[in-house]
């Protein structure tokens, strides 16, 4: 081959290595060469490839015919960063795995850091419906990304804005209630950082209405829109038997018929009180987890109602564990001069119990101890189940986290969906798995 | 090698779960005169309200309690509220606050009671803004102001000094170091019982 390429032998025959030059030449060279083996980069710098996903493809004309995962490139060393940190802090960490869906992320490490504990049942009820009502509200932002930004990676761009649209909108309730649009640490061991500002509930009751009115635009562009179908019907196909095989979950699991959600067949933060329905599809395929997703927005809804009618049973109980050496001791308040500790709590330590004075130095510094074990504990999140596998060795600090991610379990059933597929199918069944890359990476 | 036997279980919660599954609905291309809904929406958008903000010419408003930079505040006589504990430092889950503490003294008195901090600096580069240091901080001293313009062009620039995140004096503080207010001591300050400077605490005229 000429210059642009240089070559090398391997066992395998000559290998031409081609770094981005005039494709058109490209190709007509490669018509020339004996060996009809091309293997393309996709990734990690493209930009359908949710970030810095790497795939390897080995094409014969547009049809791949074996298709690799390279990750690896967003690796942060979460995991590994949480054993030096105490057991509260670690949700700082957690919270930036999966960014997507960052309530999640903590909601399933501080049920574990519960577990472990053994205060399961003695987590507040207002503390949990708080719990819920994010995790739903994280649902519908996660699912409005995938089903954006899945749209815009086929070509049709207006279902990204409506969705973006209604995710600001959902964002704004995470600002309100926890200070920050994403990776908020809201959720704690023992319950949540602060209890929801005034008028909350009735910010959120307007919102669901609103938000019910504006999923419609985006169900009107593309649910049964035939150029839609035809991306995306019959593509990225995996089976009953190839998920459970390669253990993938969430909406890829329930597009194959199984009726597999953790809310309901491992309830968890009492999902076993709200009423909801578990949207399913059977026809495996982009389509399929498409639809769900779509009207899992609707299930997301109605438990976010109840939760407001909930809260407004438990309006001022308590949001974080009565016991007061696991419960983080500060008590935010607002004032001139921004968000800062009450002033009542800083009357408390510093002007009048010394006690409690040396209670707040000690579990700011050192945190609390969790009894020595290990337990498991996985919560449903938008991409499939995401468990938290913590050890603890009886310290104050994690002896071991590690998290059982579903972008990570489901991004390797990629070569399953797409060997055999054209090239621009690679496009719609990632993004049907919809991976985030932190989260595989961690 | 034994013989390793595996009994399929079939658990209950998978049947409880069928139970409340529903069918996706949709999975037939639409009617033409339903497709053409899609076009509507798209042009409908035409007349309604757009979302977006002319930013930076409008600056957004964001809710009280969000989490912006840091500012170090001073009590009413001016004072600083900070003892250089560094519990902030201790919360802080990405290192990127550093104190130093340094005992007050007659002549340098900056805070009420024993210390106060001789250098603090934030790391702009490296904070998280998960709000765990106003969390910890003993004397509210360390608060989050609803500020969120902190970009800069320069890494060095982000590295904030005590009189970068200091607040700046109001009607009636005076700067330190000064005496604490006559006749209390660092309890009165704690408590929130100095609403004001006193004449005889101005001594760096």
């Amino acid at each position: 081959m000429s210059s642009f390429a240089s070559s090398r032998e391997t066992t395998e025959g000559t290998i031409y290595s081609v770094t981005g030059q005039d494709w058109d030449q490209v190709a007509s060279e490669i018509g020339s060469a004996k060996e009809e083996r091309v293997v393309v980069n996709m990734g990690p710098q493209h930009p359908s490839t949710h970030g810095v996903l790497r795939l390897m493809l080995e094409l014969e004309g547009e049809t791949i015919t074996e298709m690799r995962c390279g990750i690896g490139y967003l690796h942060t060393g979460i995991e590994k960063n949480t054993e030096f940190r105490t057991w509260t802090q670690g949700v700082t960490f957690v919270t930036r795995m999966d960014y997507l869906s960052p309530l999640f992320n903590e909601t399933a490490y501080c049920l574990g850091v519960e577990k472990l504990l053994g205060i399961t049942n003695d987590v507040p009820e207002r503390a949990s419906v708080i719990r819920v009502m994010m995790m739903e509200f994280n649902r519908i932002s996660s699912h409005m990304v995938a089903l954006g930004t899945g749209a815009l990676e086929l070509g049709a761009i207006t279902p990204m804005f409506f969705a973006f649209r209604e995710r600001e909108k959902v964002l704004d309730v995470f600002e309100k209630v926890s200070g920050l649009r994403m990776n908020m640490a809201y959720i704690r061991p023992g319950g949540v950082a602060q209890d929801l500002p005034e008028g909350t509930v009735a910010h959120v009751r307007d919102l669901v209405k609103d938000l019910r009115k504006n999923f419609k635009d985006n169900a009107d562009l593309l649910i049964g829109n035939s150029i839609w179908i035809k991306r995306t019907k019959d593509v990225g196909y995996l089976d009953l038997a190839g998920c459970i095989t390669l253990g993938v979950t969430g909406p890829v699991l329930r597009s194959t018929g199984m009726p597999w959600d953790l809310r309901k067949t491992q309830p968890y933060c009492g999902y076993e009180n709200y009423d909801f329905d578990v949207i399913t599809a059977d026809t495996c395929d982009v389509y399929g987890r498409f639809l769900i997703r779509m009207q899992e927005l609707e299930q997301s809804l109605r438990i976010i109602e109840q939760c407001c009618d909930k809260l407004d049973q438990l309006d001022g109980a308590p949001v974080m564990v009565a016991d007061k050496k696991i419960a983080w001791p500060a008590q935010l308040a607002l004032g001139g001069d921004g968000l800062g500790n009450s002033l009542d709590h800083i009357r408390q330590i510093m002007g009048t119990s010394m006690e409690s004075l040396i209670h707040h130095f000690k579990i700011v510094t050192e945190g609390f101890r969790v009894p020595a074990g290990q337990v498991y504990t996985a919560v449903e999140s938008p991409r499939g189940e995401l468990g938290a596998h913590l050890v603890s060795d009886g310290g104050t600090r994690p002896y071991r986290v590690h998290f059982r991610t579903p972008s990570f379990s489901n991004l390797q059933s990629t070569s399953a969906m797409c060997e055999g597929s054209l090239i621009a199918d690679v496009v719609a069944a990632v993004a049907s798995i919809d991976p985030v890359m932190g989260d595989v990476d961690r | 090698m034994s013989e390793f036997h595996l009994e399929p279980k079939r658990s209950d919660a998978i049947e409880k779960a069928a139970e409340s599954a529903v069918p996706v609905f949709g999975q037939e291309p639409a009617s033409f005169f339903k497709q053409l809904k899609g076009f509507w929406v798209t042009f409908s958008t035409m007349f309604k309200k757009p979302n977006t903000i002319e930013y930076p010419e409008v600056k957004p408003e964001v809710q009280p309690r969000f989490h912006g930079r840091h500012q170090l505040n001073r009590y009413e006589d001016g004072l600083e509220k900070c003892i250089g504990c560094e519990l902030c430092a201790w919360a802080c889950p990405a290192d990127a606050i550093y104190v130093e503490g340094e005992n007050n003294t007659e002549e340098n008195r900056m805070s009420p009671g024993e210390r106060h901090a001789k250098v603090y600096q934030i790391n702009y580069l490296r904070c998280i803004f998960c709000g765990l240091c106003i969390e910890a901080c003993p004397t509210r001293a360390l608060t989050m102001t609803n500020e969120y313009e902190i970009a800069d062009d320069k890494r060095e620039k982000l590295i904030w000094e005590k009189e970068d995140l200091l607040a700046p004096l109001r009607n009636g503080m005076l700067m330190p170091p000064h005496p604490m207010y006559p006749g209390s001591d660092h309890h009165n300050y704690y408590r929130g019982e100095i609403k004001e400077s006193h004449p005889s605490q101005e001594v760096n005229k």
